[in-house]
Formats: C-alpha cells, sequence, structure tokens
C-alpha cells in the first residue's frame, strides 16, 4: 500500500509517548537551569517506560520547588512547605511503598530551613530521588544566599559571602545516602544518565545539581553560574547506563571502569576519569569533594553508591502491598481480640 | 470490720485512748489516701496494687499520679479516693497519708485535715507535729530486711510493706490484694513471691502493733462488677487499633509519649501477618514538625495515619496544620494537654490548648477537636477521629489531657465498633473512567466535601496537584479573587457539615432548673460530683452540657437559649472555651456566659466548682 501517513509519534517501551510525560508550562525565567533539569526528568521517566501514575513527586517551597508542575503531569504531586518535604515523602512512601517518589527541593528549602529533615532523611535511606537544585540563591525571594553558596562568592549587588558552603554531598555520603552525585543542569548527558540509574535504584539517591539563577546569580564573582561551571566542572566518572530492557553492550575497556547491577537489573557502569576514584568507598568520596572543593574544582559524577543497604521501607517489613489501601479485614482486629483485652483489664 | 480489735501499738497515739474508732462513726467506702514517695523509687506497682485490690472489692475507685518532671529523686504523691458514690475527680481533702519520703513527711502531715491519718517511716516521728490526727508509725527498714534479704531489692520491696499496712488499717480484702498483686508480677513468679512477703509482714506488724482508731473503713460492694481499669492514653491507643490505623509517626514528649508505646505493643501484637509482615509502620521522627509532616504525606497517599503531642509539639506543628486544612489532607493528631505556656509544668494537668489548635497556623484555618470526657470516650473519639478525618479530608484533634491520659480510670469494657471503617470520598480509576475525570476541589454532593484519588491509581485523569497556595476547583495554581473567595467559603461550609458529624453533646437536663453549666474533657467528673454538692448542700439544681467537639453542635446554642445563666467550667486561666462560644454563638446569648476556670496544675476538683458557683450566684 502506497499511501502516504504522518509517521506514528515515538513511543516508549510502555506504548507512551514523550508527551505524557511532560508538565504544565513553566512559569520560571527563561534560561533558569530549573527548566532544564525539568527537561531531564521528562526524558528519564520517558525512557526508562515508567507509568507516570506510578510515580509521586513532592517539593518544598522555591522556585524549584515549583517544577513538579511542569513535568509529569499524569503523576501526584505534592508542593508542601519550606523544608520539610522528607517528612511528606517519608509518609507518603510509608503509605503506598509501591510507588516511585521523586522529591526536588533547593538549595535553601534543603541546607536552611530544611536541613534537619534532610539530615534525617539521608540516615533512613528512604526509597527516594531526592534532587537539589542548586543555585547557591533563594530564587523566589530574590537573590539572598544560600547555605551551598561559596565562601567570597558575590551577589549581583555586590555582597560577599562570608561563610563556608554546605557541602550537601559529603553530608549526604556520611549520613547513608546509598546513591550520591552532583550534576550540572546544563550537562545533558550526564544528568539524563544520572537520573535514570537513580530510577533503577532503591534507596535514597540524593542529587545536588547546579542549576544556575540567571535573574540573581548568573554574574562574574558566582560559582554556581553557567560560566564558573564550564570553567570549573570537573567529571570524575563517565557514566553509562543499560536499562534492564535492554541488552547489555560493553564499551569500555576493562579496569577502567566500574560496574554496577542495579535493584531492577539494569547495568551501571562508571568509568573512572580519575584514577584512584571507588564509588563504593565513603572515605575517599568525601576526601575527593573536599579536596576539589579546596581548589575551586566543582566534581561531578556518582560519588558514592551502595546497592546492599536495605532501604528503610524494607527495614520496616510491611505486607507488600501498600498499607493505604489494605482492607479492613486486614487492619481492624477481631472482636475477640478486643474482648480479649477487656478480660485482661478487669 | 475485722479492724478494730487488734491489740494497740501506737507509741503516742495522737488521738490519745486505746479505744476503737474514739467513738467517731466509721467512714465506709469514702476517702483518699495519699502516699508520699520519692521519684524512680518504684512505688507504682504498690499504689497500682491498692487501688486495684478497692477495685477487686467492688468499690468505685480512681488514682492519679501526681510526680515531677524528673527521672529520679524528687517527691513524687500518688492519690487514690475510694468512693461509694462513685466520684472519681480529684478530692481536695487527703484523708490518709502514707509518708515515705523524709523530704516531704513533714509537709505531708502538715496537710492532713483534723482527723487524718498519717502511716510513716517510724524514724521520721511525725506524731510530734500533730496531736488531731492518727498516727501510725512503722519501722519499714527492720521490717524489709525481715523479708528481703537481698540488699538491692529493699528499696522497691519496702513499697509493698506499707501496702499490708495500710491494707490491714482500713480493712482491704487480702484475697482482692493477692490477687492484685500476682496480676501485676504476672509473669514474675520469684518476684510475685517476694513482694507478697512483704505485704504480709506489713499486715501481720500492722495487726500485731496497732489499734485501730481512726474512721476509714472498707467494706465490699459489687460496684466494679465487670469494669475495667485502663488509663486514657492506652484507650485511645485501642481506638486507633481498632480504627485500623496503618501509618503512625511521632515525637516523644510527656504525657503522650504512651499513646504511642501502648499504640506499638498492641500493633505488634495484632497486627503481624502470618508471614511475619507488618499490616502498619511507626516511625519515630526526629521531631514534631516530621511528624505531622509524615501523618498528612500518608494520609494524602491513603493510609489512616496519626502522631501524638502535646502543647510544645502543637505549637510546632503550626504550619502543616494550616497546610492539612488548605490541601483538605487527612490525619489524626492526638494531643495530651499538659500545662503551658512553654515548657510549662510539663507533668501536670491542664486544659489550655483549645484555642491554639482551634485556629492553629496563620490565616483563616479552623480545626476539628474531639473532645473526650472518660477513657471509654477516648476509645471512642480515636477511632471516631480516623472516619471523620478521611470523611471530612481535614486534620482532626483529639484533645485529652494528662489527667484522663495519664492515670488510671474504671469504665464500662469497651465495646466493638458496630460500623465499618468510613474511608470518605476515594474516586477508584472505574469511578474516573464512569464519570471521564474529575475536580478534586468542586463540591459535587453539597456538604462541600470533595472527591480525591489516591496516587497510584491506575488512571490518566487520577493525578492532581496538592499545594498549599491558590488552587481552584481542579486543584490548579490560581491568584483569581473569585477562586480563593470560592474555596475559603467551601471550608467554611464544610466545617458546618463537621458540626452535624462530630459527636453531640452530652445533657444532663431535668428541665426545670435555669441555671446550667457547660464543661468539657476531664472536668466532667468534677461537675457531676459538685451538682450532687449543690443539691444536697444548697438546694440548688443545675443542667449540665458536656462539650465533646468542636465545631460546637446546634444543642450548645439550644443549651444556652433555654437557661439564664450558664457556667462554663474550664481548666485554663484565660476561659479558652468561653472565648470559644463567644466566636461561635448569637451576641445575645454570650452574655449570659459565666465562668469557672481552675488552673493549677491540679486535676479540678468538685468542692473548688461548688464554692466558685455558690459565690458567684450569690446563694
Ligand atoms: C516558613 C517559610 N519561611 C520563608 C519562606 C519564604 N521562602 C520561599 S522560597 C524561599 C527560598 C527558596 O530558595 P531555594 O530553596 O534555594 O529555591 P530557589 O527559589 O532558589 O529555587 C524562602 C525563604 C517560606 N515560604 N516559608
Ligand atoms: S529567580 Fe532564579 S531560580 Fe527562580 S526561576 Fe528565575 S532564574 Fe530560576
Amino acid at each position: 500500500m502506497a499511501t502516504t501517513s504522518t509517521p506514528a509519534p515515538k513511543v516508549n517501551r510502555l506504548g507512551l509517548p514523550i508527551l505524557d510525560y511532560r508538565g504544565g508550562k513553566t512559569t520560571l525565567c527563561a534560561g533558569c537551569g530549573h527548566n532544564a533539569i525539568s527537561e531531564r526528568i521528562i526524558d528519564a521517566f520517558y525512557e526508562m517506560g515508567v507509568q507516570p501514575e506510578r510515580i509521586m513527586k513532592l517539593s518544598g517551597i522555591g522556585c524549584s520547588s515549583k517544577s513538579p508542575a511542569y513535568f509529569l503531569s499524569r503523576s501526584h504531586s505534592f508542593n508542601s512547605v519550606h523544608g520539610r518535604m522528607p517528612a511528606v515523602a517519608t509518609g507518603a512512601l510509608l503509605a503506598n511503598k509501591t510507588m516511585q517518589a521523586i522529591g526536588v527541593s533547593g538549595d535553601g528549602d534543603t541546607a536552611s530551613i530544611g536541613m534537619g529533615q534532610f539530615v534525617h532523611l539521608m540516615r533512613r535511606n528512604l526509597p527516594l530521588i531526592y534532587i537539589i537544585e542548586d543555585n547557591g540563591v533563594y530564587g523566589l525571594t530574590k537573590g539572598q544566599f544560600s547555605a551551598t553558596a561559596d565562601l567570597g562568592s558575590k551577589l549581583k549587588t555586590g555582597v560577599i559571602n562570608d561563610l563556608p558552603a554546605i557541602d550537601t554531598c559529603s553530608l549526604a555520603i556520611q549520613l547513608g545516602a546509598t546513591f550520591v552525585g552532583r550534576s550540572f543542569s546544563g550537562d545533558k548527558k550526564q544528568l539524563l544518565a544520572m537520573l535514570k540509574a537513580a530510577i533503577a535504584h532503591k534507596g535514597t539517591v540524593m542529587l545536588d545539581v547546579i542549576s544556575p539563577c540567571v535573574t540573581f546569580n548568573d554574574h562574574e564573582g558566582s560559582t554556581k553560574s553557567y560560566k564558573y561551571m564550564q570553567e570549573h566542572e570537573e567529571a570524575i566518572n563517565e557514566i553509562g547506563f543499560v536499562p534492564h530492557f535492554e541488552d547489555i553492550a560493553v564499551d569500555y575497556e576493562e579496569g577502567t571502569s566500574y560496574d554496577v547491577r542495579m535493584h531492577d537489573g539494569s547495568q551501571l557502569r562508571l568509568r573512572k576519569l580519575r584514577e584512584d576514584y571507588n564509588p563504593t568507598d565513603r572515605v575517599t568520596a568525601v576526601k575527593q569533594l573536599m579536596e576539589a572543593h579546596e581548589k575551586g574544582e566543582v566534581l561531578t559524577g556518582i560519588f558514592y553508591l551502595d546497592t546492599e543497604k536495605p532501604s528503610f521501607t524494607d527495614m520496616l517489613n510491611t505486607v507488600d502491598e501498600p498499607l493505604a489501601t489494605l482492607p479492613e479485614e486486614r487492619t481492624r482486629p477481631s472482636k475477640q481480640v478486643l474482648d480479649e483485652i477487656m478480660a485482661r483489664m478487669q | 470490720m475485722a479492724t478494730g480489735d487488734v491489740a494497740l501499738g501506737n507509741p503516742e497515739p495522737s488521738t490519745g485512748t486505746n479505744s476503737d474508732l474514739s467513738g467517731r462513726k466509721p467512714v465506709i467506702n469514702d476517702f483518699s489516701i495519699q502516699v508520699a514517695t520519692v521519684n524512680g523509687s518504684g512505688s507504682q506497682s504498690a499504689n497500682s496494687i491498692l487501688l486495684r485490690s478497692i477495685f477487686g472489692m467492688g468499690i468505685p475507685v480512681s488514682g492519679k499520679n501526681l510526680f515531677p518532671s524528673n527521672i529520679a529523686g524528687l517527691p513524687t504523691w500518688y492519690t487514690i479516693r475510694a468512693s461509694k458514690n462513685g466520684y472519681v475527680a480529684r478530692k481536695k481533702d487527703i484523708d490518709i497519708v502514707v509518708a515515705m519520703n523524709a523530704e516531704t513527711a513533714k509537709d505531708d502531715i502538715l496537710s492532713l485535715p483534723t482527723g487524718g491519718v498519717a502511716v510513716y517511716e517510724a524514724s521520721f516521728a511525725l506524731e510530734q507535729y500533730r496531736s488531731d490526727v492518727t498516727c501510725y508509725p512503722v519501722p519499714f527498714d527492720k521490717l524489709t530486711a525481715a523479708v528481703c534479704p537481698e540488699a538491692r531489692l529493699r528499696k522497691l520491696v519496702k513499697n509493698m510493706i506499707y501496702v499490708g499496712v495500710v491494707a490491714k488499717i482500713i480493712g482491704l480484702d487480702m484475697k482482692a490484694v493477692e490477687k492484685a498483686l500476682r496480676k501485676q508480677f504476672a509473669k514474675k513468679q520469684k518476684a510475685a513471691d517476694l513482694n507478697w512477703a512483704a505485704v504480709e509482714a506489713g499486715y501481720n506488724y500492722a495487726s500485731e502493733t496497732f489499734t485501730k482508731q481512726d474512721p476509714f473503713v472498707l467494706e465490699p460492694m459489687h460496684a466494679t462488677d465487670g469494669k475495667i481499669i485502663i488509663d486514657g492514653n492506652a484507650a485511645c491507643a485501642l481506638g486507633a487499633l481498632f480504627a485500623g490505623v496503618t501509618v503512625v509517626t511521632w515525637y516523644p514528649i510527656t504525657p503522650s509519649s504512651s499513646v504511642v508505646e501502648s499504640l506499638i505493643d498492641l500493633l505488634k501484637k495484632y497486627r503481624i501477618e502470618p508471614d511475619g509482615k507488618a499490616s502498619f509502620a511507626v516511625v519515630q521522627a526526629e521531631d514534631e514538625l516530621a511528624a505531622v509532616g509524615m501523618v498528612l504525606g500518608a494520609g494524602w497517599a491513603g493510609a489512616r495515619s496519626m502522631t501524638a503531642t502535646s502543647g510544645p509539639g502543637i505549637s510546632l506543628m503550626a504550619e502543616f496544620a494550616g497546610l492539612g486544612y488548605w490541601a483538605e489532607l487527612p490525619g489524626v493528631i492526638f494531643d495530651i494537654q499538659r500545662v503551658g505556656p512553654s515548657t510549662g509544668l510539663p507533668t501536670r494537668t491542664a486544659q489550655a490548648d483549645l484555642l491554639s489548635i482551634a485556629y492553629l497556623s496563620h490565616g483563616d484555618t479552623k480545626h476539628v477537636m474531639l473532645l473526650p470526657g472518660s477513657v471509654k470516650e477516648c476509645y471512642e473519639f480515636s477511632a471516631a477521629a480516623f472516619d471523620l478525618t478521611e470523611r471530612l479530608q481535614t486534620p482532626v484533634f483529639v484533645v485529652s489531657d494528662l489527667d484522663l491520659g495519664m492515670n488510671n480510670w474504671m469504665s464500662e469494657p469497651f465495646e466493638y465498633p458496630t460500623k465499618p471503617l468510613d474511608r470518605g470520598k476515594v474516586l477508584t480509576a472505574e469511578d474516573l473512567t464512569r464519570l471521564g475525570g474529575f475536580a478534586r476541589y468542586k463540591d459535587v454532593d453539597g456538604d462541600a466535601i470533595p472527591y480525591r484519588t489516591l496516587p497510584g491509581t491506575d488512571h490518566p485523569q487520577a493525578a492532581y496537584f496538592t499545594r498549599g497556595s491558590g488552587h481552584n476547583e481542579k486543584a490548579l495554581y490560581t491568584e483569581k479573587p473569585d477562586d480563593y473567595q470560592n474555596m475559603m467559603e467551601r471550608l467554611d461550609r464544610k466545617f458546618e457539615t463537621a458540626r452535624t458529624l462530630v459527636p453531640a453533646p452530652v445533657v444532663v437536663a431535668n428541665g426545670t432548673s435555669k441555671i446550667g453549666i457547660l464543661a468539657f474533657g476531664t472536668s466532667d467528673f468534677a461537675i457531676t460530683e459538685s451538682r450532687d454538692q449543690l443539691k444536697n448542700e444548697y438546694q440548688f439544681d443545675t443542667d449540665y452540657l458536656r462539650i465533646r467537639a468542636f465545631p460546637f453542635s446546634k444543642e450548645v446554642q439550644d443549651f444556652v437559649a433555654s437557661h439564664e445563666r450558664v457556667y462554663v467550667v474550664e481548666q485554663n486561666r484565660d476561659a479558652q472555651l468561653l472565648s470559644l462560644l463567644k466566636l461561635d454563638l448569637p451576641a445575645g446569648e454570650t452574655l449570659k456566659l459565666r465562668s469557672i476556670r481552675h488552673y493549677n496544675g491540679l486535676p479540678i476538683d468538685a468542692r473548688s466548682v461548688t464554692d466558685e458557683l455558690v459565690l458567684q450566684e450569690g446563694i
């Protein structure tokens, strides 16, 4: 048959077009790093073929925390209060551990008001992809320094930051997160590969993504600007990721890379760019992060990975089904139980 | 009674003679005992055995722990009230003091009214301070050493000696004592035997040494047949268990911790499935902000979730409480009130969180509160709270207090729920297919309660966006004035729906009295007794309405409307219930309200209510 027809839209393995992974139109500033991150989240979930209805997306408050509105509109979404998304995500995953959860936070949201919750989230190893869209400033309240701003960095107004930065990646590694990495919103390839690996991981994924704020922090003197990142980014590993549903093809030389089988059967290959880098060694990871920071380098890549440690929901040993929808027969004990308790109290 | 026939051994009998009761009429089943000990001395078992033995004799009894905010070393008091009339409120006067704490012993005996009784460590020589009370000095250390060879156990066993002494003096049935003791040490035969030996040593010493000279005696009754003894927090935990709670988050704080601790025990016992997996999750959160955040996250995702806290925790939960109200999230929050402001008196009781909870958070926010007034209601209301929170899609607070929560109370046994769990308006994927979608915040049924879907509902139109910022009926972000106002007005109408769903008040009215009393929670016990005092002593009739929830049911307005004056009795300084009533009632009616308040950290007592009402009425 020689009829011409418009080509069918490209679909993923679930038969869904990428449109089904999009969200509302962004209201963030044009060029904001957060928008690029949303795009990569869309690509990652599309390419990994995750059913959008199986995803919960959660956030705190800030420009970054608005972004769940701009991806995965078929997923349930919760924009909570400033700095407290970890608690909401924890509750939601306790209620339904069969869901995949992604949390978006800002550097202000995480490293100041939300520091307490961040710390406890990391040590619980909740199965959540936690993304910090890190621009070193408070965007939504118009440009004050955040606690991840580097010592000596400058605001547009000339104000100089005189406090040291909190390194969320070192912290997360020390606290027990099982997948810790840093990327840059402008590095499409690396960020996408990291997000895909994150989807395959079961445990807390902590990704600090440097995401320049074009309105308040993308100028000379900022260490979170596009220009600074282009000049100072140092990838520690090159990330090769093969999802479980694709044939595993080996394209790296043996001996220079580190292979990890992810929970869903996917294959993560981290090709070493730094000679002595071992992503299963927490001490080296923290040491390298600190050394790089001293030199003004911004390391990117996956710093630490542990696919063995049980996640928080595993540790609780709850039934396989969501607690949220267990039927009454399984949640309300029988009358005999009450009678027995009453008899003991007489 | 066999109590008056033993030989006298009181060295300096304050009543002066060896004769029985010195001609005073016996006081039967109507007195209070206060045991003064040192915090951490392990007197709890002994006191609980005393309480349970009186209960075992069929006599109505209540027990109150007055303890310091400290682990060991400071004074602590336990008060037991036996009341043939079934009064269980705190009694203002103590009749019998057991003074075991050297530090407070003098004050303890001085606090007795004339005719009272003091049992004390002989070396305290308290007889020197009072000649108008009966003194029973006991060489506790000597008696303890004789029954307990192991020195390290003596501190605990010593308490059992006073159980024996008191048992002899007031005529406790030793069979009831032994039964209570064996129950207390159910799984520890050796401990039970040792402690029983101590009780007997005390009993025998009293038999051989004292002739009863005071009037206080117990006689068996049948008023406790079939009844149970439980504390309010354990009752709340039972309510949650039978409400099918699935997610429990908490941060320890007195006096609420035991709600969750009891619940954990129950869940571990009754909610592990045959394959060893739990049908519940419990998380000790890092603070109350996290605890309530988890509750709301879990509620959003469809779980029956709860936390328990007290005043300081409530303060921290404010921001999330507002989110829960505005984004319409279910979750149950237990507040076991203690004395504030700030850290206040952490181990004393009050009803002073009412206003802060009612409007917890900024903006126009208001919350549903259930106000249990007995352990039975603790059970019933906690179960009801889970149904209500899912039905109304808003946080529901169960507001109890330390007196109810941490003290033991007798009660009718709890009844098994007759209604299935109410999971509220949740749409399934099939519903969505049938309806062709839904608007999350739309009032479809005219009751102002919208429909929701749960994350994971397998339908492309199931998802919606939950946020604390402005939204319209479709849960889309908006700052339009009409949308905001529309949403706020629906929430107000939803509160009106709540008014019809919360537990209605309990009205005790004879229909002729012009004077009404309004109260809530634990004030009930004192008011019941006070109304009898007013009637018996002053021939003054009152009607009584006990509020059991906020928003107030319509009956509250009717009650005020049908009385000339209404006394609002509550346990706080600022008349918080009265303030809430003023906001709710028609202006004309509020002029009838008068206030009786009690706020010294002790549970309210009947005499204080009676005296104040008599004063204000000019009777
Ligand atoms: C309790 C509370 N305090 C302060 C604010 C105001 N506030 C909103 S967003 C924000 C900072 C956001 O910064 P960040 O997390 O870095 O996100 P960005 O906007 O830079 O993406 C602040 C302080 C608030 N919403 N809530
Ligand atoms: S203010 Fe900065 S962070 Fe906020 S949207 Fe604009 S560029 Fe992004």
